[in-house]
């Protein structure tokens, strides 16, 4: 009978190894820190670049030069002021651009006479390169205030208006006649269930928006604008004054990073509902 | 309130759906629907909650809802249909403010169906937060807060796993039992419809017609999971459709 009995002893044992792991990568991880580090690396390789001649202080100008033109700016007090004036086109145009971008793709959205009309109009205006009308705008707006505002919210109503309907367009369809199944009236399914449910398409083409806006505010300082970041840049630029020049594209940067950041807080406040 | 559906029959373009439905929905009965898969049945109870038309035929309430009822046909969805982006107690509130109700009414309203539906607890929890079957629950709370005069349930219990399942149908037979309430239940699972149903109408597959209709006189309480008569009318039910849903299952799908 024994000898029916496996014995450990005389069977060859298999080679046991350890399993293969393949199943790494593909997961994005958040690693802050490394985003500075490749700023920083990469400034300090300009410094070192032009400060060791093989980069012609013609072509980049000294990081730490730029950081003291900065300063200087700073501590002159004109930093605000063509900030405050920038800040204040930026809002307005974007303002304006955005909450009628909203509004019409909210229309878009809902009937749909409304998008047989507007969305062939809204592609036609889309790729219309919106500096190339400043001239006609400031003969419509006038050569102050009004033509800047009128840029930028031209600007940033085409990308708002698109990606305002596609947010309609993808809310659950199911939602809308579980809203009607317990007879919700019409503007209640749009106020609590059509427009709740299109908020993250939205945000996220108001990031885009934004980001338009800003590129919008340096071609809408060119014409009549004394004061600015864009009319910083440029006069900067005309006079090939590169210190300068830098300052005011960090200036620009930060402002996108900041609204960037802004509107990614307001997703984590606002969309906290999501999975 | 009853609900008579006679001669209802649907055809997208060319492609029949619904063949000649005649069908009595009486009052404080439930009322389970079966049937192969693209049979019509979901279409079906579209028509009788009024979120379609047919193209010939009609659904007739019978009498009147009673006073205090706010929506009298009151779906409960397959997949939940919760906001959300609304809490618990958000997501009942919305059917409530409507019609008005807020403040007091309202949170009287809701405290009491999230009693009855064993929810207290959760009301400020987010749907994300929630399981399937508690996601359920909420969408039967919801129904419960407008006091339906009848209860359209859309596979109410398909995308839930079957333990799951098993909890929601005793917590249903519970609810039926503490106020008797009028149900169209409509399901591809026959042991769900042998559970629920004091009549089972077997529906053929496609163009939809009703094969036949079985009534099953066991109180609702005294059906338990895994009895044998129960077995015996589910085997019944499987006979009635086996081939039905073979064809069925054999058919290219329309789109």
């Amino acid at each position: 009978m024994s000898e029916l009995k496996p014995n450990p002893s005389n069977i060859a044992q298999p080679q046991a190894r350890q399993v293969t792991f393949r199943g790494g990568g593909f997961a994005p991880a958040s690693h802050r820190w490394i985003g500075v580090l490749v700023f920083a690396l990469l400034l300090s390789l300009a410094e070192l670049g032009t400060r060791q001649g093989w980069i012609s202080p013609l072509t980049l100008p000294l990081p730490s030069d730029v950081l003291k033109t900065f300063g200087e700016l700073y501590a002159s007090g004109l930093l605000w002021a063509h900030l405050s004036v920038s800040l204040t086109r930026l809002f307005v145009g974007a303002l304006i651009g955005a909450s009628l971008g909203v509004t019409v793709g909210v229309l878009i959205g809902l009937f749909s006479y409304v998008r047989a009309g507007l969305v062939p109009l809204t592609a036609a205006l889309f790729p219309i390169p919106k500096i190339a009308l400043l001239p006609l705008f400031v003969i419509w707006f006038g050569i102050d205030e009004g033509s800047k505002y009128a840029l930028i919210a031209f600007g940033t109503f085409t990308p708002t208006v698109v990606a305002t309907y596609g947010a309609v367009d993808n809310v659950d369809r199911s939602l809308i006649r579980m809203g009607q199944s317990f007879n919700l009236s019409w503007f209640s399914i749009v106020r609590k269930i059509v427009l709740p449910g299109a908020m993250p398409g939205i945000l996220s083409g108001l990031r885009i928006s934004l980001a338009i806006a800003i590129i919008l505010l340096v071609a809408a300082e060119m014409l009549g604008a004394e004061y600015g970041i864009g009319a910083y840049i440029l006069e900067a630029g005309s006079l090939y004054d590169l210190e300068r020049l830098f300052a005011g594209v960090t200036i620009l940067s930060l402002l996108g990073v900041t609204l960037s950041a802004t509107i990614g807080l307001i997703e984590r406040r606002v969309l906290n509902w999501r999975q | 309130m009853d609900i008579r559906l006679s001669g209802v029959s649907h055809s997208y373009d060319d492609f029949e759906v619904l063949r000649d439905i005649s069908l009595e929905i009486p009052s404080g009965r439930i009322v389970c629907i079966v049937g192969p898969s693209g049979c019509g049945k979901s279409t079906l109870l579209r028509f009788i909650g009024g979120l379609e038309k047919p193209s010939q035929g009609e659904v007739l309430q019978i009498g009147s809802p009673p006073p205090d009822c706010l929506n009298p046909l009151t779906y409960i969805f397959q997949d939940f249909a919760l906001l959300p982006w609304r809490s618990v107690r958000g997501n009942i509130s919305l059917v409530l403010e409507d019609h008005g109700i807020r403040g007091a009414r309202a949170e009287a309203i809701i405290a009491d169906v999230l009693a009855r539906t064993k929810l207290c607890e959760f009301h400020k929890a987010l749907p994300k937060q929630l399981s399937g079957g508690m996601k359920q629950r909420v969408a039967i709370a919801r129904a419960l807060a407008v006091n339906p005069a009848v209860m359209l349930m859309d596979e109410p219990l398909s995308a839930l796993d079957s333990q799951t399942r098993e909890l929601l149908m005793d917590d249903l037979v519970a609810l039926w039992m503490r106020t008797p309430f009028t149900a169209v239940y409509v399901t591809h699972n026959l042991a769900e419809a042998v559970r629920l149903g004091h009549s089972i109408v077997v529906m053929s597959r496609r163009p939809g017609e009703i094969r036949e209709i079985v009534h099953l006189e066991t109180p609702l309480d005294q059906r338990h999971y895994g009895d044998s008569a129960l077995e015996e009318k589910q085997k019944y039910l499987w006979h009635l459709m086996r081939e039905e849903a073979r064809a069925a299952d054999a058919e290219l799908v329309h789109v």
